[in-house]
């Protein structure tokens, strides 16, 4: 049998929820064994039982008190409370995969920057928009210079947990610092949108750069641009294989009002697999996938193994799933 | 694009500290000679209508005259609020901060109110503007997601600043959900909330039956407020049915000049409370200066009730989109009012302006099909 690392998800919301689901089917070296949160009428903790972790409302002293203490936690609170947390984890050599904006550990985005320091004891997953965006931007930026780089990030109404919602000005800076630091972008600026419609809304992500402005013509550089966000679109479906390009890539010429510069626009969709909330939510996806992924390898290197990681491709999650640019008109948005 | 350069976390801000005690010296009693007080968004709305391309010296000479015709409260921010300057919202001409500095030198008696979005705007913008002596601090978010707004008015209190909380878009929202987002904005901080017609779509019963709510549940504890458009030509009235139904704050815009079909014209506002004997302590003759001699010959376009911006009332559409669908339809070679119709039928909210961009591209595919009908082509 693998040799295991067991884990910890700290915040029973839906991010945590989400990503207890993701562990189970993606990492064979990292077991679950503990859900932590504060409320006990939480139906995460309520499901996390149901599938066999052991689960407490009696929040971090309770899993930290324990003799069996797990190897890795995944943070999945606010922001404010990983911040307090973050030192009582490292204390207790406890590794660290958060997925709050605090911004404690160096920035991952799967694939952009795996190639992170594997001996950190604490990483941070940015924030949902941000491992959404944050790959696109890094696809223009490998190969034309990108000055700066908007994102928009929509998500429903009901996705949005009081975490998200405590802590929105954290994923605006956060999402903002990420673009620059792992996207490439000189300056990065984020937005974010709660739309409460009914039925709720996919996940939409709107990538603006700002370009050169002979990249803003028909060329070999728009061709370089279009090859490399393709190509990056795919390396995400390895994860979130409901992770697509809404649209085709629009290319705007050069404008004085944009100094000069040019842009790109990059309209994403990621539709969630639905492992908690319905396939609305990506947001949870795309972000609980990233810090599975992460958490796996991780462990790996802790173990001295190999990744055991499970692909879309491995877990066959590709087949079916809706092609770049091609959407029928009345899966809009999931409206 | 002035703030490009940087981030709004990272410039140094000097604040001066400003007790509430400051700001309710500044603030006129209750039993004044005023019934209600105006607000003028001429250079925060009216940013929508400009294309956020404010001069200074515009600016100066908006505020100038509208503190001369005795308006307490002036918004300037760009139109999305503070941080809108992007590709998504159009990038600002003067980087507001020093537009807002520059309304803060040319008062006597007004005091600068700017507008924040949270998800685009954050604390640290909120502490710029105090710092460049803004003194009233209006949090906006859509109209069932106040808990967004908290931190905000928590951090605006701190800093001595009045608060207003804006439930954009109120019309998609029943009467008993907007009380219960007006009671966490109060819990949070605010000191008034503004039941907003973000779309124009109200239509005086339910505009006024919304304000009624919400005095209801937070009347005891807040004031009330009502920002109107005109996209269905309903702003005037709206607001003298909210301000009988128990609204003690309006907001208008000299020449009506905001998004959509602009906004409740502050000089017609003055006007017609002036006429049914209600006070809001602005010289009618000073106003209408202000809007005909000030404001008018700078404005491009006058906003005005066309087919899209009407499109825009009938559909619940916010209506800062306008613009934006227009560049979008000259772009994509598709209607405008289309757009519109379709952002309506979507549910779109405020800062959703990069869908319109998605809804041209699916109107050009269905046009290239010849269903001229779907997209509205009658």
């Amino acid at each position: 049998m693998t040799e295991r690392l067991t884990a910890a998800i700290v915040g029973p919301g839906n991010i945590g929820t989400d990503l207890m689901f993701k562990l189970l089917r993606r990492s064979e070296i990292l077991q679950p064994r503990y859900m932590i949160g504060v409320d006990p009428a939480s139906d995460g903790l309520r499901r996390a039982r149901s599938v066999g972790l052991e689960a407490s409302h009696e929040g971090v002293d309770w899993l930290l008190a324990q003799d069996e203490r797990p190897d890795i936690v995944f943070e999945c609170t606010s922001a404010k409370a990983h911040a307090a947390n973050a030192p009582r984890y490292a204390e207790a050599g406890i590794l660290a995969v958060d997925l709050t904006p605090a911004a404690v550990g160096p920035y991952v985005c799967p694939p952009v920057n795996l190639d992170f320091n594997l001996d950190a004891v604490n990483v941070n997953m940015i924030t949902c928009g941000g491992q959404a965006t944050t790959p696109m931007v890094r696809a223009v930026a490998d190969v034309v210079p990108v000055p700066y780089a908007e994102i928009v990030a929509s998500i429903s109404s009901k996705s949005a947990g009081p975490g998200t919602r405590a802590n929105i000005d954290e994923f605006t800076e956060t999402t903002s610092q990420a673009l620059e630091v792992v996207g490439g972008a000189d300056r990065g600026k984020a937005i974010i949108i709660l739309n409460p419609v009914e039925p709720p809304l996919m996940m939409r992500n709107s990538v603006f750069c700002a370009i050169p402005p002979e990249a803003g013509e028909p060329g070999d550089l728009q061709d370089k641009i279009l090859e490399s966000v393709h190509a990056m679109v795919e390396r995400v479906r390895e994860y979130v294989p409901g992770y697509h390009l809404r649209a085709e890539v629009q290319f705007d010429h050069a404008r004085d009002l944009w100094q000069g510069m040019a842009r790109v626009f990059v309209p994403i969709e990621v539709k969630g697999r639905g492992d908690y909330l319905p396939d609305y939510a990506g947001n949870l996806d795309i972000i609980t996938a990233a810090a599975a992924r992460v958490g796996d390898i991780m462990a790996a290197h802790r173990l001295g193994i190999r990744s055991s990681w499970k692909s879309s491709s491995d877990l066959g999650e590709l087949t079916g799933a809706p092609a770049p640019a091609s959407a029928p008109v009345d899966e809009t948005a999931g409206v | 694009m002035a703030d490009l350069s940087m981030r709004p976390e990272d410039v140094p801000v000097v604040t001066e500290p400003v007790t509430e005690s400051d700001v309710l010296a500044n603030t006129p009693a209750a039993g004044d000679e005023r019934d209600l007080r105006i607000t003028d968004s001429t250079l925060r709305d009216g940013s929508h209508a400009m294309s956020h391309q404010f001069t200074e010296a515009q600016v100066r000479g908006v505020v100038h005259a509208l503190d001369a015709a005795g308006v307490q409260v002036i918004e300037v921010s760009h139109g999305d609020g503070l941080g809108g300057s992007s590709f998504n919202y159009g990038f600002s001409r003067v980087d507001e901060m020093q537009l807002i500095r520059a309304a803060v030198e040319e008062t006597t008696q007004a005091r600068i109110a700017v507008l924040m979005l949270p998800g685009l705007g954050t604390v640290h913008h909120l502490r710029q503007a105090h710092a460049a002596g803004a003194s009233v601090a209006r949090i906006a978010t859509h109209c069932t997601e106040a808990d967004t707004s908290i931190q905000h008015f928590g951090a605006a209190r701190a800093l001595g600043m009045e608060t207003v909380g804006f439930l954009m878009l109120s019309h998609r929202a029943s009467p008993q959900t907007l009380a219960e987002q007006a009671r966490i904005m109060v819990d949070a901080g605010a000191q008034c909330v503004y039941v907003v017609d973000s779309a124009g779509a109200l239509v005086l019963e339910t505009a006024q039956e919304r304000i009624r709510a919400v005095i209801a549940e937070i009347g005891h504890e807040a004031q009330v407020g009502f920002h109107g458009h005109q996209n269905l030509s309903m702003g005037v009235a709206n607001s003298v049915l909210a301000f009988q139904a128990g609204a003690r704050q309006i907001d208008g815009a000299l020449c009506a000049l905001g998004a959509g079909a602009g906004n409740s014209p502050t000089e017609v506002l003055a006007a017609t409370f002036e006429r049914m004997g209600i006070r809001t302590g602005i010289d009618l003759g000073e106003v209408l200066s202000a809007a005909e001699d000030v404001v008018r010959p700078f404005i491009p376009r006058l906003p005005w009730m066309d087919r899209a911006s009407i499109t825009q009332g009938y559909a619940g559409v916010y209506s800062s989109f306008l613009l934006h669908a227009e560049r979008a339809a000259d772009r994509y070679g598709v209607p405008a009012h289309a757009i519109l119709q379709r952002v309506g039928e979507y549910g779109y909210v405020g800062g959703q302006e990069d869908m319109i961009i998605d809804i041209a591209l699916q109107l050009q595919s269905e046009l290239s099909m010849g269903d001229l009908a779907a997209v509205g082509v009658r």
